[in-house]
């Protein structure tokens, strides 16, 4: 993996203006760190020189960016209308009974991090499940034990689609 | 194993997708006349192509319909300008605009690249939302190829034009689809609406004037410099021309993405496309345009897709987004459904949508929960008029307008749930739980 620095250096010679690399900033170091802790925050507001305040409010504005420590894995499930008309809830509901925990939560063995999400932009093919951004349509509950033997076998992805 | 997405197959009047499967590779799409209308257009002066897309009389496809020629014509001089491309989408019930990505990236990005050239802007910058992370890579591959073609970053076509492409990725906030708050999120801020004027073509994108698209809109770019503005305005009907996606969801038998002329109404879209009801179902209503816009009845099945239309019938075309809904479900909890997601949403800048779609959904579920009182139906339409109207941008109306809209069309059963003190739906019916609110992650313990 390249150093967080240039990575960040990259991403600025993309924009006029620096700030506007925000967003990649904190995507890099959220793959970096596993989550946006005080010292990732840090180093992106080093990176960027703004201050780490202002990566703090940047960050906590949007819901794909972790405050607080995650599993191996994220998996998140749509709620949303037309997800829910073709039977979410019960996705969501077996998914939190295979690991578990009630959404949002992260099972004991800290490998997997189970989020109910809004629409993900897959409702005609619904459930709709994100499995480390990787998007599982036409979701069914038979599939939630395979995938989650997967995941508890399979280390935390390093960077995903950089 | 799940399956990925199904991509329905296009009929005869099919503009925009008018082939099965995807051509992601830069050689299929110029094997099937790709890039041909950014040389075309390289020909042209930037007033001849701005004609053109008047002459086209095409409709923004972000919501709003403004029309693309007239937008493009607004957009202040200077020796910096930007054009965003709206890929945001994310309002429920829409999933078009990633559709074309996975399926016609490089016509996408052929728009871009004529629009870029019609404007001499400085650089492009693709919006994507956060979550499409594959549909971004897809885009990062067809800009490469384009690249390697010599399409961008370099002179393009014999000219001294240079053109730069960009895809920025979102992180997930919808309101940020919303233009302003998407211009507030590219320039490194958090991304809540601003006040306008000043407008995007005047300050937008590093606060010089910029052109702001959706990603459907600006994919069409390239069929009207093929075809011609005025027979491309020959598709469709006179006020909304050529054909438009639709996203087809819920209970229908056949949901997917369907590329319609504006001239079809929705019962070819449900019945025709989408097949029509799952078997023993009935319809009980259709959200016309993604979830924030009022639901239309079963008697309104006629209506046309084209937008003057769908407002005539007292709703909005929106971002094309279909939710067919059928009689087992409980238009509570859709309704609570609806609030719950624009009170996540809300960006918490002004009062009457940060308080009112709380409000909103926190008597929703009460009532679901069997709590409610006979007044707070009352209660909840005066909230959403209060709402309306009131706020800075337009996502406090896309609580108010829906719930309002499914109070008044389906009043007896918010009645009935307050008589009997329960939902009177049966087991079976669609979203079974009463989840507590969705909060964002909460700040760290530890102080920075
Ligand atoms: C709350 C809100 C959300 C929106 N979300 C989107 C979106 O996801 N994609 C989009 O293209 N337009 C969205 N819009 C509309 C944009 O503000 C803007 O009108 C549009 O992108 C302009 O492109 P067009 O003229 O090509 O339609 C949204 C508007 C609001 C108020
Ligand atoms: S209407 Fe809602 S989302 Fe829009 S600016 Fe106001 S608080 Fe933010
Ligand atoms: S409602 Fe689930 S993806 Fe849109």
């Amino acid at each position: 993996m390249a150093d967080l620095y240039t990575q960040i250096q990259d991403e600025i010679a993309k924009y006029p203006d620096r700030r506007s690399a925000i967003l990649p900033a904190l995507r890099h170091a959220q793959e970096h760190y596993g989550w946006l802790s005080p010292e990732a925050l840090e180093a992106v507001a080093d990176g960027l020189e703004l201050s780490p305040a202002h990566c703090l409010a940047v960050a906590s504005f949007y819901d794909m960016f972790f405050l607080q420590p995650v599993g191996d894995h994220v998996v998140e499930v749509c709620t949303n209308l037309s997800c829910a008309l073709v039977g979410s809830d019960k996705v969501l509901r077996a998914f939190e009974q295979e690991l578990g925990v009630v959404a949002p939560g992260t099972s004991a063995d800290g490998k997997v991090t189970l989020r109910r999400v809004e629409c993900l932009g897959g409702c005609g093919w619904g459930p709709v499940v994100s499995v480390d951004e990787d998007y599982q349509e036409h979701f069914k509950t038979e599939d939630i034990a395979p995938l989650i033997s997967e995941l508890r076998a399979t280390p935390r992805p390093s960077e995903s689609h950089a | 194993m799940p399956e990925g997405p199904t991509f329905a197959q296009p009929d005869a009047s099919a503009l925009l997708l008018p082939f099965a499967g995807s051509r992601r590779e830069i050689a299929e799409y110029e094997a099937n006349g790709g890039y041909a209308s950014l040389r075309k257009a390289v020909g042209m002066t930037s007033e001849q192509l701005v004609d053109e897309m008047i002459a086209s009389n095409l409709r923004g496809r972000g919501g709003a319909g403004f029309p693309a020629g007239k937008k493009a014509s607004f957009l202040a001089g200077g020796a910096e300008r930007y054009l965003v491309i709206n890929g945001d989408e994310s309002e429920p019930g829409t999933f078009k605009d990633r559709e074309i990505i996975l399926r016609n990236p490089h016509m996408l990005i052929e728009g871009v690249l004529i629009y870029l050239w019609m404007i001499r802007g400085t650089a492009a910058y693709i919006y994507i939302r956060g979550e499409y992370a594959k549909e971004a890579s897809i885009l990062e591959g067809a800009i490469a190829q384009a690249r390697e073609k010599g399409y961008l970053g370099s002179p393009l076509l014999g000219t001294d034009y240079v053109p730069q492409v960009y895809v920025h990725r979102g992180a997930g906030a919808y309101i940020c689809g919303e233009e302003t708050a998407l211009l507030s999120s590219l320039n490194g801020e958090r991304g809540q609406p601003t006040a306008k004027p000043p407008f995007p073509a005047v300050s937008g994108a590093f606060k010089k004037p910029t052109l702001l698209n959706n990603v459907e809109t600006v994919a069409t770019v390239p069929l009207i410099v093929e075809m011609g503005g005025a027979s491309y305005a020959g598709v469709g009907t006179e006020q909304s021309t050529g054909t438009k996606m639709f996203s087809l969801s819920g209970h229908v038998r056949n949901p997917g993405n369907y590329e319609m002329p504006l001239s079809a109404t929705y019962r070819d879209l449900i019945e025709g496309k989408g097949g029509g009801m799952p078997e023993g179902r009935t319809l009980k209503g259709f959200v016309p345009g993604g979830s924030s816009m009022p639901i239309l009845m079963p008697n309104q099945l006629d209506t046309g897709l084209a937008f003057e239309a769908v407002v005539a019938a007292g709703s909005m075309a929106g971002s094309g987004g279909v939710i067919v809904v059928d009689d087992r479900t409980c238009m509570v909890r859709f309704a609570l459904r609806t609030a719950e997601f624009y009170m996540h949403e809300s960006c918490g800048k002004c009062t009457p949508c940060r308080e009112g779609t709380r409000w909103i959904t926190e008597l929703l579920r009460k009532l679901e929960a069997g709590l409610g009182r006979e007044e707070e139906i009352d209660l909840l339409l005066d909230i959403c008029n209060r709402v309306e109207g009131n706020c800075l941008c337009v996502l406090g109306d896309a609580c108010a307008m829906p719930v309002r809209s499914h109070i008044n069309n389906f009043r007896s059963e918010f009645d009935e749930h307050v008589r009997l003190g329960r939902c009177p739906c049966p087991d079976d019916a669609p979203m079974t739980e009463l989840y507590p609110p969705l909060m964002r992650a909460p700040l760290p313990l530890v102080t920075i």
